[in-house]
């Protein structure tokens, strides 16, 4: 899937993109109410979550990223921000994020890719910082049910200096 | 550099008394100003891998305290360091954090620089009275030196030799440098980040191993039961923390990863061991274990005052922004040349604990902040940088050694600190 491909009609497939907004929506809500185990069930287990270090980066694999997770990764990383002993998220910063500008970046058999810009505030330590970023999600039909295949996070700032994180985008 | 001190005779050593500091040193803006000058102004910054600027025409965009610079290698191949601020009327003259170029022109009025710094062209140069010397207006030059692959550079003329500086940090420079398994070491990418905090806070971290089994637990939680007790160094009897004069020093977690070409009764561990066979393809069994054991990196930490840290495999470099903020680079370390699946754990290893959302640096972040946050209360109270005092013994060189918790790193980082500031 290519960025550049931006379609000038809808894509025809399986999956709406009003559908996959709903469901981008609703992983939004289940984030800044940080309920990860229903995060976690969102995911087919194949698939990656990655936050790279260059906006524009491709090649996940063999560059350093902020997050590359497969499904081992994923739950050690919500393990790390649910247990309690991260200083960085006990207490955790309160999150609120809006997804929006939702494109179809390809469609086909049971899949469809969006990329949607979010923008999303963290409040912690009287303090309020912004994270503006392009979300790619590549959701599949599974039983019935979208699931998470890959979800790649551009953040707009990604290879500038940033704080720390301690919670998920 | 900035302005002198508007208290030149202020005592700065009893700001820090051995094995404790004033609490204001973490938050007086006129006394970062000072260090700015009598400090990053005076002695060798770190300022880039030689990785990063290759080429003849390679530059990278860095600092030297508060101040931007440029690190370009010329024509020729040789290292230059240049301030970045064009000499007519101090616009930045190279805004890319790195990349190839023949010059750097500054985009104001034009006026065009040489890889080296000197003053190539200037527009309507018709303009200027018969007495301008173009040889006087090049871009400020910083003297540079390296040290295995690493860039230093500083303001001050008659610092002494980069060797003598790093002195005794030398060897374990060399032994740092052993994590290229063979393959020249090469900067990877790197993490930024910044947190609302002095930049000494950072720089007493490094050599802090108190702190690791309570700030990183999560990260401990998150490994396999081997890997975790190897990270489980507190409490041993091997482990130390050396002080190595002129303010760096090294704490050694895993004596056993000191020297990484040493191999014997080494084990590969599990967590390599799917590693290790995909070499075995390419590679004979000596160079398989050699390969493996450096994708792990060192066992130790070294402190390079003021600003450099080489842990595991990767280099944290601070940057003071000011009293209250301070910059990090976590930059990942590869084998230039080497395997792409061993680079490619490299990656993950340095992901898995580095960066903004690594598993350790969030709440080493958070814990800095939080030492910022707290010294706002008790400002008649000193910070403690007692542990292990008393209980050293003398190591090598004759400099003092605790036992692995010690706080021996931070003294010998403040008595630099205070021999520099009452310059």
């Amino acid at each position: 899937m290519t960025g550049a491909e931006v379609m000038e009609r809808p894509i025809e497939g399986d999956i709406s993109l009003r559908e996959a907004e709903e469901f981008i929506w609703r992983e939004a809500d289940i984030l800044d109410r940080a309920d990860y185990e229903a995060w976690l069930a969102l995911w087919a287990p194949e698939g990656r979550y990655v936050i790279p270090l260059k906006p524009e980066a491709t090649d996940f694999e063999n560059t350093l990223n902020i997050v590359y997770d497969d499904a081992q990764m994923r739950r050690m990383r919500v393990e790390r921000l649910s247990g309690g002993f991260a200083i960085s998220a006990t207490p955790a910063a309160r999150t609120i994020r809006l997804a929006s500008r939702f494109v179809t970046m390809e469609a086909g058999p049971g899949l469809i890719a969006v990329r949607s810009a979010m923008h999303l505030t963290e409040d912690k330590f009287d303090r309020q910082r912004v994270f503006v970023a392009n979300v790619e999600h590549r959701l599949v039909r599974r039983d019935g049910a979208l699931m998470i295949r890959d979800k790649v996070v551009r953040m707009i700032n990604a290879d500038g200096v940033l704080t720390s994180i301690s919670y998920l985008f | 550099m900035s302005a002198v001190s508007s208290e030149p005779n202020r005592d700065y050593a009893a700001l820090s008394r051995g094995d404790r500091v004033r609490t204001t040193i973490y938050s007086d803006p006129d006394l970062f100003e000072t260090e700015m000058e009598k400090i990053f102004g005076r002695t060798w910054v770190w300022v880039a891998h030689t990785s990063e600027v290759p080429e003849k025409g390679s530059f990278k965009r860095s600092w030297v305290g508060t101040q931007p610079v440029i690190v370009s290698r010329d024509r020729k191949g040789e290292l230059h360091v240049l301030v970045n601020r064009c000499r007519h009327r101090a616009a930045t003259v190279c805004e890319h954090d790195s990349g190839r170029t023949s010059s750097f022109q500054c985009p104001y009025h034009g006026w065009g620089y040489a890889l080296d710094g000197s003053l190539r062209g200037v527009p309507y140069s018709e303009g200027y009275g018969e007495g301008f010397d173009k040889s006087q207006f090049g871009l400020r030059r910083l003297k540079v030196a390296t040290y295995a692959g690493m860039i230093f550079a500083s303001f001050n003329e008659a610092v002494e030799p980069l060797e003598d500086f790093l002195g005794h940090a030398r060897v374990w420079i060399d032994l740092f440098m052993k994590q290229g398994g063979g393959f020249p070491v090469k900067a990877a990418g790197e993490h930024r980040f910044s947190f609302p905090g002095n930049w000494k806070i950072q720089l007493e971290n490094t050599t802090d191993a108190y702190h690791f089994p309570v700030v990183h637990k999560p990260f401990l939680q998150s490994l396999d039961a081997q890997t975790e007790e190897m990270f489980s160094f507190l409490g041993e009897d091997d482990g130390f923390v050396q002080d190595l004069g002129n303010g760096h020093s090294v704490m050694v977690m895993m004596p056993e990863l000191i020297d990484l070409d040493a191999d014997e009764g080494w084990q590969i561990p599990a967590r390599f061991s799917a590693l290790a066979d995909q070499l075995r393809e390419r590679y004979d069994e000596e160079q398989v274990r050699r390969i493996v054991k450096a994708v792990g990196g060192v066992g130790f930490n070294l402190n390079l005052f003021p600003n450099a840290a080489c842990s595991l495999s990767f280099f944290r470099i601070l940057r003071p922004v000011s009293a209250t903020e301070t910059h990090i680079r976590h930059i990942a370390l590869g084998m230039e040349g080497g395997p792409p699946e061993a680079n490619q754990m490299r990656l993950r290893l340095h992901e898995h604990f580095q960066g903004p959302m690594g598993f350790g640096s969030p709440d080493d972040a958070e814990v800095w902040e939080r030492v910022q946050r707290g010294t706002a209360g008790g400002p008649d109270l000193d910070i403690l940088v007692n542990r292990g005092e008393g209980l050293e013994k003398q190591g090598l060189h004759g400099l003092p050694r605790g036992d692995v918790s010690a706080e021996t790193g931070m003294r010998a980082a403040y008595a630099m600190w205070e021999r520099m500031m009452a310059q």
